[in-house]
């Protein structure tokens, strides 16, 4: 009885934040406190009905297989009917847990981060919305509800990021992170349009019967292409290489939605997007390869840029990419099970580093650079502590959160192939590295004088607290709790701990923090004398490879050098000959002015020119004509 | 017959226009209220229409037929369908828009009103005309006042106000001509001299009986694109467009690129496809590689653009190649998203005009480099400026997403590569769009736009208008798709027959 409600019900978790979103909007707007208290209510509300849809997903007969589904028709057009709804089976029931406890946590932290900010009644219909699109996006029943809100999220990030508009810097953000998702957003589209006018309908349960039809009678090449096309998406909005741009510019917002966008929200969409067209994907070989191979080598990519970076919050922001890659490569592996865990554990400790990033900002005066840091261990002991267990956890140190889901990854990847497994495996050394170093550096060492750092208010402190529990339980709990059997697609898997995997990841984990502290706190080794041995890298890895730079010479020569050109086009060309075509008008009708301008002589010199003309085509005829009768005689 | 709903819609602006004509010139309180208590009228009574418009029945409805000029076979016959009742809708709605747009009208109100009035009035008999004439007659009344207001009322930026003007007027006009040939090669055609008649359902029922062989129909149709299509602004026939935008008066561009422009796609499938089946079916692939030229290039040369009014021109002229590309694919699903997505441009596009409009009556600045940060001194219209320019953007949950997404997924089996170049313009959509938002309301503040009052009162009135509609028919786009399917959906019949149609010449590859 009461699951059933749960269920039938579902959709009410997105539209309470999104009618949070109006009702702010519309009367509270410059209203702080009240504004917070309903963004806050709705968020409660909407956790709560996730927690009852969990507990009636885990009680029921719910499984990967047999969702629930209710849908309701959103628009049609001949044959064309697309349907809005909820999808629920144990993949939903983790992501609306996630999101919505991850975006109450946020949004409890914002009462406190943004008290002083003028736009925070703003600031709390926009995070609402963002929850309530999100939310939308996790419960979709088809491919176009899933590219709807896909979009909404995309709106919601830019409308955050672009939060302080008076900064340029702040709005250009914003439009870089806007227009590099609808490049990856252009794929999807036109993937889910072949899907439509392949297999008429976007529904996720009947393309779940149709796809492998359509595969085993006529091969996998078409597929293909549309599994690649679908997956250009993700690329784009889980910052995966080359699409990754705007991920670290992303920072530009308020720190909590740093915290939203890289941990619950946004980015995690790109990854929830193939787990949940799975079925697509995990039928073709040649896509779970590319998944695999991208996935990887984001991962590793990203986290050579984040051991040169300085930017506290940029430094979090590559290493997001990086995990987002960890994930891929565990779908493009074959395992939706441990890239999901992956998911929820990250969405945890990530949100949890950012907002002590945010913290220690606020504790700095917005100073985010880490090296004009240090010595926060004693100023800010609860942030210290919370970053720490963050750090643990993203480094993969047993007991922590990310130590069971990393390990999963690896393990996945080692069944399948070696590269993979050694790509990972190095990831995981230099993530520990640079997050120690992120660490050491801001809590360690000495506080510069007249530092101001103070510890955080309570609105703060006590979101920080719940999620570094969660960082700390959330890993054992899937792990014992048996995570792959709720979670997985095709067969329940195991979550168990390969000893080997695990033992060398640590080690190495252990090893790379070790190095970070000889470095930075014990400074056995000069920093900058390292930087100058490896001058070429270091420079390639501080600049990020030169992308940005490339991506902007690409725009300046291929959209505004074209556009100038096609705008002389048709400046001179198009319209020249349109004012051209005017002005032989108006030279023919100089022409007739001077045959019509009321003098009688001229009208007679007309007139017998004309006479001329008449009587030299008469002559011209009449000689044809002879010479035709010549020619019949 | 009962109450002649659709009369009352086409004459209240005209008796309006006539009743300021003998109001003083200085009551422009009286004058700007008589105005928009027509458009209100006219308004509710379209939204009743479109209410009670009876879906499940479909065709002509709320008809209306008085015989007039016999011996030509004229008769003032009206109706809407699924197909024009939208467009009606949407004229009735950018005009009261575009009334209150030009509420601080100071040089001669009472003409400029007239001439509102006139201009709606026209262009609202151009959708409800069941017979041809009257559509021509209307198309003719409107080209008059848009021409007078452009040069009163215009603005000398990059073009003058008169050469904007001419062109506007000379490319309408040209358009015209090729359409009257057409017409009336139709008239001529169709039947034997007693019967001869310019009922549009007649001269369907002519088509249906064979009475327009295959190569008469190309040339027809022809005829018919160039007139339609240079009204669409139909590469390569668009250069009117901004020039014309940026030289007219704000309530003009709202109109024109609302409305007006969207008389080109509604008369393609009026005239061009149900009359001249095989026609179209001749020119479709033409037509669509054209089409995608229209998106991409209107947006690259959008991307360069430093006038916001030449940006919305040339963004316009992007759109259009949707509405081209969904006409193109001759099936249901295309063709209702063209005729949808005509709906959702007029109203983007309205609101923008509307919006940049505000802008420039305050600060009589419509340079993108000398814009900057007005979010900080008006908020409301910056509301204003993101919903047109999201809409345009194609973001789901706003009414430009479903149109477009009908006409790619209509389209894309028709002509996959025109499609897929033409679905790259969301990327360049959103690339120029963007850009002119961030520039023109974000950034710094400047204290050169502090003394500068937001939107209120009035003034907020077109943006909630096009707002409602923008956001409403978003969320719900069944509102929209479900009357237009009505009447699209009759056509399955002919576009099945001509998809297997054997052609003449193979039509145009």
């Amino acid at each position: 009885m009461f699951s059933d409600f749960m269920l039938t019900h579902a959709w009410l978790i997105p539209l309470l934040p999104a009618l949070a979103f109006l009702w702010i909007g519309f009367f509270t707007r410059l209203h702080k406190k009240r504004s917070a208290a309903i963004a806050i209510t709705m968020s409660s509300l909407s956790f709560l009905l996730a927690c009852g849809v969990t507990w009636a997903v885990l009680s029921g007969p719910i499984t990967m297989e047999t969702p629930f589904v209710q849908k309701t028709l959103w628009f049609e057009i001949g044959s064309v009917r697309i349907f809005m709804g909820s999808l629920v089976d144990p993949l939903t029931a983790m992501m609306l847990m996630v999101v919505t406890m991850v975006s109450l946590l946020v949004q409890i932290y914002s009462v406190g981060y943004m008290a002083h900010d003028p736009g925070a009644g703003r600031f709390f219909a926009f995070l609402s919305l963002f929850a309530a699109s999100m939310l939308g996006l996790v419960i979709a029943v088809n491919f176009a509800q899933l590219y709807v809100f896909w979009e909404l999220v995309g709106l919601c990030s830019y409308l955050l990021i672009g939060f302080y508009y008076d900064k340029v810097s702040a709005r250009e953000a914003a439009k870089k992170a806007f227009i590099t998702t609808r490049i990856g957003d252009f794929g999807l589209l036109l993937g889910i349009l072949l899907l439509q006018i392949t297999f008429g309908t976007l529904d996720f349960q009947e393309l779940k019967v149709l796809v492998p039809a359509y595969i085993w009678i006529s091969g996998t090449s078409f597929m293909t292409i549309v599994g690649l096309l679908l997956f250009i998406g993700p690329i784009g909005k889980s910052g995966q290489f080359p699409l990754h741009v705007w991920l670290p510019d992303a920072m530009e917002g308020p720190t909590p939605v740093s915290a939203l966008i890289h941990a619950a929200t946004m980015v995690v969409a790109g990854v929830y997007l193939v787990g949940r067209a799975y079925f697509i994907f995990s039928a073709l070989p040649v896509v779970m390869n590319v998944i695999a191979w991208l996935g990887g080598f984001t991962a590793f990519f990203a986290a050579t840029i984040a051991l040169t970076q300085r930017p506290i919050k940029r430094i979090l922001a590559y290493s997001t990419i990086s995990q987002l890659g960890y994930m891929m490569l565990a779908l493009g592996v074959g395992s939706l099970t441990a890239s999901m865990f992956h998911l929820m554990t990250h969405a945890f400790f990530k949100a949890l580093l950012f907002l002590c990033a945010g913290a220690v900002i606020e504790a700095m005066q917005d100073e985010a650079d880490i090296f004009k840091m240090g010595g926060l261990r004693k100023k800010m002991p609860v942030t210290f502590a919370a970053m720490t267990i963050g750090v643990l956890a993203i480094s993969g140190l047993p007991p922590f959160a990310g130590f069971f889901s990393k390990d999963e990854i690896l393990g996945a990847a080692a069944a399948v192939s070696t590269p993979l497994y050694l790509l990972g495996t190095l990831t995981a050394f230099l993530t520990a590295f640079y997050m120690a170093r992120l660490l050491f550096v801001t809590f360690f060492g000495e506080a510069s004088p007249g530092c101001p750092a103070t510890e955080t208010n309570a609105f703060m402190r006590w979101p920080l607290i719940v999620l570094a529990v969660l960082s700390c339980v959330s890993g054992l709990w899937g792990h014992f709790a048996g995570f792959g059997e709720w979670v997985y697609f095709g067969a329940a898997e195991e979550t168990g701990i390969d000893w080997v995997i695990a033992g060398t990841s640590t080690v190495l984990s252990l090893v790379a923090i070790g190095l970070a502290y000889e470095i930075y706190v014990a400074k056995r080794w000069s920093a900058y004398e390292i930087s100058q041995r490896f001058g070429v890298l270091y420079t390639l890895s501080f600049n990020k490879y030169y992308i940005d730079e490339f991506y902007t010479l690409l725009r300046r020569t291929f959209c505004d050098g074209l556009g100038r050109i096609l705008y002389w086009i048709d400046l001179h060309v198009i319209d020249g000959i349109v004012n051209g075509l005017a002005r032989l008008v108006g030279v023919l009708s100089t022409i007739f002015t001077f045959l019509q301008n009321g003098q009688v002589q001229r009208y007679v010199a007309v007139f017998y020119g004309g006479v001329i003309v008449l009587v030299a085509y008469s002559l011209f005829y009449a000689y044809k004509v002879l010479t035709l009768l010549g020619g019949a005689f | 017959m009962g109450f002649p709903l659709l009369s009352v819609v086409f004459l209240a602006p005209l008796a309006a226009a006539l009743f300021l004509c003998f109001l003083s010139r200085d009551a422009r309180d009286v004058i700007r209220k008589t105005a928009a208590g027509a458009m209100t009228l006219t308004l509710l009574l379209t939204i009743y229409a479109y209410v009670s418009y009876d879906t499940a029945m479909g065709g002509m409805q709320f008809t209306e037929s008085i015989p007039w000029i016999t011996d030509l076979g004229v008769s003032y016959s009206l109706g809407v369908d699924g197909i024009s009742l939208p467009m009606l809708f949407l004229t009735e709605v950018i005009g009261l828009a575009a009334v209150f747009s030009s509420w601080n009208i100071d040089k001669r109100p009472k003409e400029f009103f007239i001439l509102l009035l006139v201009l709606i009035a026209g262009v609202s008999g151009t959708f409800i005309a069941r017979d041809l004439f009257i559509f021509l007659l209307c198309y003719e009344v409107v080209v008059i006042p848009i021409y007078i207001m452009v040069l009163i009322w215009g603005s000398t930026k990059r073009v003058t106000k008169e050469y904007a003007g001419i062109k506007l007027t000379i490319y309408l006009l040209m358009g015209s001509a090729f359409m009257l040939v057409g017409i009336v090669a139709l008239y001529l055609q169709a039947y034997p001299q007693p019967l001869r008649t310019f009922d549009i359902e007649a001269l369907i029922a002519a088509s249906q009986m064979g009475s327009f062989s295959e190569s008469f129909q190309i040339f027809t149709f022809f005829l018919l694109l160039l007139g339609f299509g240079s009204l669409l602004s139909m590469f390569p026939f668009h250069s009117w467009s901004p020039d014309g935008y940026a030289g007219a008066p704000t309530a003009v561009s709202m109109i024109h690129a609302g409305v007006l422009k969207k008389i080109g796609g509604y008369g393609l499938i009026r005239l061009g496809l149900l009359v001249l089946p095989l026609g179209a079916k001749f020119w479709a692939p033409l037509i669509a590689g054209l089409a995608m030229i229209n998106v991409l290039y209107a947006a690259y040369i959008a991307m360069v653009q430093k006038d916001l009014k030449y940006i919305v021109g040339y963004s316009s002229v992007s759109h259009m190649g949707y509405v081209l590309l969904g006409f193109a694919a001759l099936n249901v699903v295309s063709i209702s998203g063209a005729v949808a997505n005509m709906v959702a441009h007029g109203i983007m596009a309205s609101l923008f005009f509307s919006q940049i409009g505000f802008i420039y009556e305050k600060t009589h600045l419509r340079s993108i480099p000398e814009l900057c940060g007005l979010a900080h001194q008006m908020p409301r219209l910056t509301i204003g400026f993101m919903l047109a320019g999201l809409a345009s953007v194609g973001l789901p949950g706003l009414i430009g997403f479903v149109p477009e997404f009908t006409i790619f997924v209509g389209s894309f089996a028709a002509y996959p590569v025109f499609a897929v170049l033409a679905i790259s313009g969301i990327i360049f959509t959103a690339l120029y769009i963007l850009r002119m938002l961030a520039k023109v309301l974000f950034g710094p503040k400047s204290d050169r736009f502090d003394g500068y009052q937001d939107e209120r009162g009035i003034e907020m009135l077109p943006l909630i208008l096009l707002g409602i509609v923008l956001v409403g028919m978003g969320l719900f786009p069944e509102l929209l798709m479900g009357v237009i399917s009505s009447g699209v959906e009759p056509i399955a019949p002919l576009l099945e027959q001509i998809a297997d149609a054997p052609t003449l010449l193979g039509g145009v590859r």
